[in-house]
């Protein structure tokens, strides 16, 4: 019985937080999203329906929201993941340096993500005084000039994708190359023997052993893509939907907070939205697992 | 031959690669000690100065309060991470080593909590914060973020992994539990404590959604929102010297840490950080 008490006492903290900020949000948010004009500073609604999913869906700037998030997702995830296993590759197969740069390579995911942003946002913005090191150098090559922050969709887009992948990487890195050095090395000896060619050995042996941890990071990459926010925020500010590159996470916080904001039913809505096609998209990426991974 | 030409190809893909990485830390620190007048004078921007100066630095912490964003990163770092190491050290020892009625049980719902996105709660704590008058304080900003279900997890297997026989010792010496978690349960596992409090410490540095929707009084903006409020309404909007002077400072403890904890840091992030 003592023992009971002690056990539930060292418990309690957590238990409370973990009442307080994460159970009973997550019941209340479904509640939210159900309760039909919900006044904030009243604390009063009307009815009990699906006017708020039916609000959401309707909005353009959700839309908006919806697309620009899709984008980034489709174009972020193959790519970082791809170029994070190219070099994670040629990381190790290298011996000199490999310390030094697989520091370097990690620093993006010490650093904060507004304050690099602006750098980002600095070297593609075009102002008065000049059109940006980025637009500078494309036109060196014969191209036009491009306003990457302000200026035309795609260039945003690409300057938003840029940024995600620069930002992403580390951490793709760092899981493949400690994924790679856990390979056992018998396998690759008996290749040798057998005088296997290169890239049958890359197909047959290290992408087998290693599609556990490129699964994980895929699975974690369209997690991670689907709530990107605060990247956008250090690019174009926090008015996102001005700059036409609201995201699905940014929109909801808009319905909660600042100009737009006190729409905490509308935001309840959007989050359900967002978590189910978080929820369905990692389904679908599980069952397809299931087919192409090795487990041993 | 063939080997040799492979190995240039590869280091200059990993160098372009590093460059990329590197380059944006080189042109904040470049800027930043470019004078305003010689900034804004380079239509193409030059990649060195021959005349370097401290004047941005001194507008950084003179014209915006930066040393106070800086304080209050600091406290709020400190204060969370030191609530949360206490909170998630208790719970895990009471899972790895105490018996209860509906361990499993609750264990299991810990777990399941790992799975909920944090947008997903965000919205009823920004409502229960502000309704309990917790805006712009640092208690409204530090409650929602001392737990974490999954460092629980972490230590819990650190802490199951000491032999139970040392605890049965400590029992029939009448050690109490409370004296065998911190005298012996605690300092063997020092390497993961070290671990999980790196990485809430990056992560509270880094934090931005929940300092911005519970505060709009600068007296209480972390860093993060410092910045942005640097860059929308700071020095004038144009001084981009100072404000990457800013960005450099803000940027230097961080880089400093993980420098010093480099191995540390990676195995730990690699053992289960993501980011965001």
């Amino acid at each position: 019985m003592k023992k009971n008490l002690t056990a539930w006492l060292c418990l309690l903290p957590a238990i409370l937080f973990l009442g307080v900020f994460m159970v009973y949000p997550l019941i209340d948010v479904f509640v939210y999203s159900f309760e039909e004009g919900y006044n904030f500073a009243s604390q009063s609604f009307w009815s009990v329906g699906f006017y708020n999913y039916s609000y959401v869906l309707h909005d353009p700037f959700f839309i908006q929201a919806l697309k620009n998030t899709f984008i980034i997702v489709i174009i972020t995830v193959p790519l970082s993941t791809g170029i994070a296993l190219l070099i994670s590759l040629e990381l190790s197969s290298i011996k000199a340096l490999r310390d030094l740069f697989q520091t370097i390579y990690f620093l993006p995911y010490v650093t904060n993500t507004l304050a690099v942003g602006l750098v980002f946002m600095i070297l593609f913005k075009k102002t008065a005084y000049s059109d940006g090191l980025i637009s500078i150098l494309i036109q060196l090559f014969g191209g036009p000039s491009v306003d990457f922050i302000d200026g035309p969709y795609w260039a945003k887009m690409f300057v938003m994708c840029f940024y995600t992948i620069w930002i992403v990487m580390p951490f793709k890195i760092l899981i493949l190359t400690s994924a790679l050095a856990s390979v056992n090395p018998m396998y690759y000896k008996a290749a040798q023997v057998d005088n296997t060619p290169k890239w049958r050995i890359f197909y047959k042996i290290t992408l087998p052993m290693i599609s556990p941890m490129v699964f994980y990071l895929v699975i974690t990459g369209f997690i991670g893509a689907f709530k990107a926010y605060s990247d956008e925020v250090a690019l174009f500010g926090t008015d996102l939907n001005a700059a036409g590159m609201n995201t699905i996470v940014g929109y909801v916080y808009d319905m909660l907070y600042g100009n737009s904001g006190g729409y905490p039913s509308y935001a309840s809505a959007a989050a359900l939205i967002l978590f189910a096609i978080v929820f369905t998209i990692t389904t679908i990426n599980l069952m397809v697992s299931r087919k192409t991974v090795y487990y041993q | 031959m063939k080997t040799r030409t492979r190995n240039i190809l590869i280091y200059m893909l990993l160098i372009l690669w590093g460059i990329i990485v590197l380059f944006p830390f080189y042109w904040m620190i470049l800027t930043s000690v470019k004078s305003y007048g010689s900034y804004n004078g380079e239509y193409v921007p030059k990649f060195f100065t021959l005349s370097p100066t401290f004047e941005n630095y001194v507008t950084a912490f003179t014209a915006v309060p930066l040393a106070k964003y800086f304080f209050n990163t600091f406290i709020f770092t400190v204060v969370t991470t030191a609530i949360m190491m206490v909170v998630v050290v208790l719970s895990a020892f009471a899972f790895a080593r105490l018996d209860f009625k509906g361990k499993d049980i609750l264990f299991s719902l810990f777990l399941s909590l790992m799975m909920i996105p944090n947008e997903l709660v965000i919205i009823t704590n920004f409502v229960t914060i502000t309704n309990l008058n917790l805006r712009n304080t640092f208690l409204g900003l530090i409650l929602p973020s001392v737990t974490s279900v999954f460092y629980i997890y972490l230590l819990k297997e650190n802490f199951e992994q000491i032999p139970e026989n040392l605890y049965k010792a400590a029992k029939v010496d009448g050690t109490s539990d409370f004296r065998y978690l911190t005298k012996v349960m605690l300092p063997i596992s020092r390497p993961t404590l070290i671990t999980i409090t790196i990485l809430k410490v990056i992560e509270c540095w880094n934090s931005y959604v929940w300092p911005r929707l519970i505060t709009d009084d600068q007296n209480y903006f972390l860093v993060s929102n410092g910045i942005q409020e640097i860059r929308e309404n700071g020095f004038g909007r144009e001084n981009v010297p100072a404000m990457m002077a800013a960005v450099v400072v803000i940027s230097v403890p961080l880089v400093v840490l993980f420098l010093v904890f480099r191995h540390k840091i990676m195995e730990g992030v690699a053992r289960g950080g993501t980011k965001g």
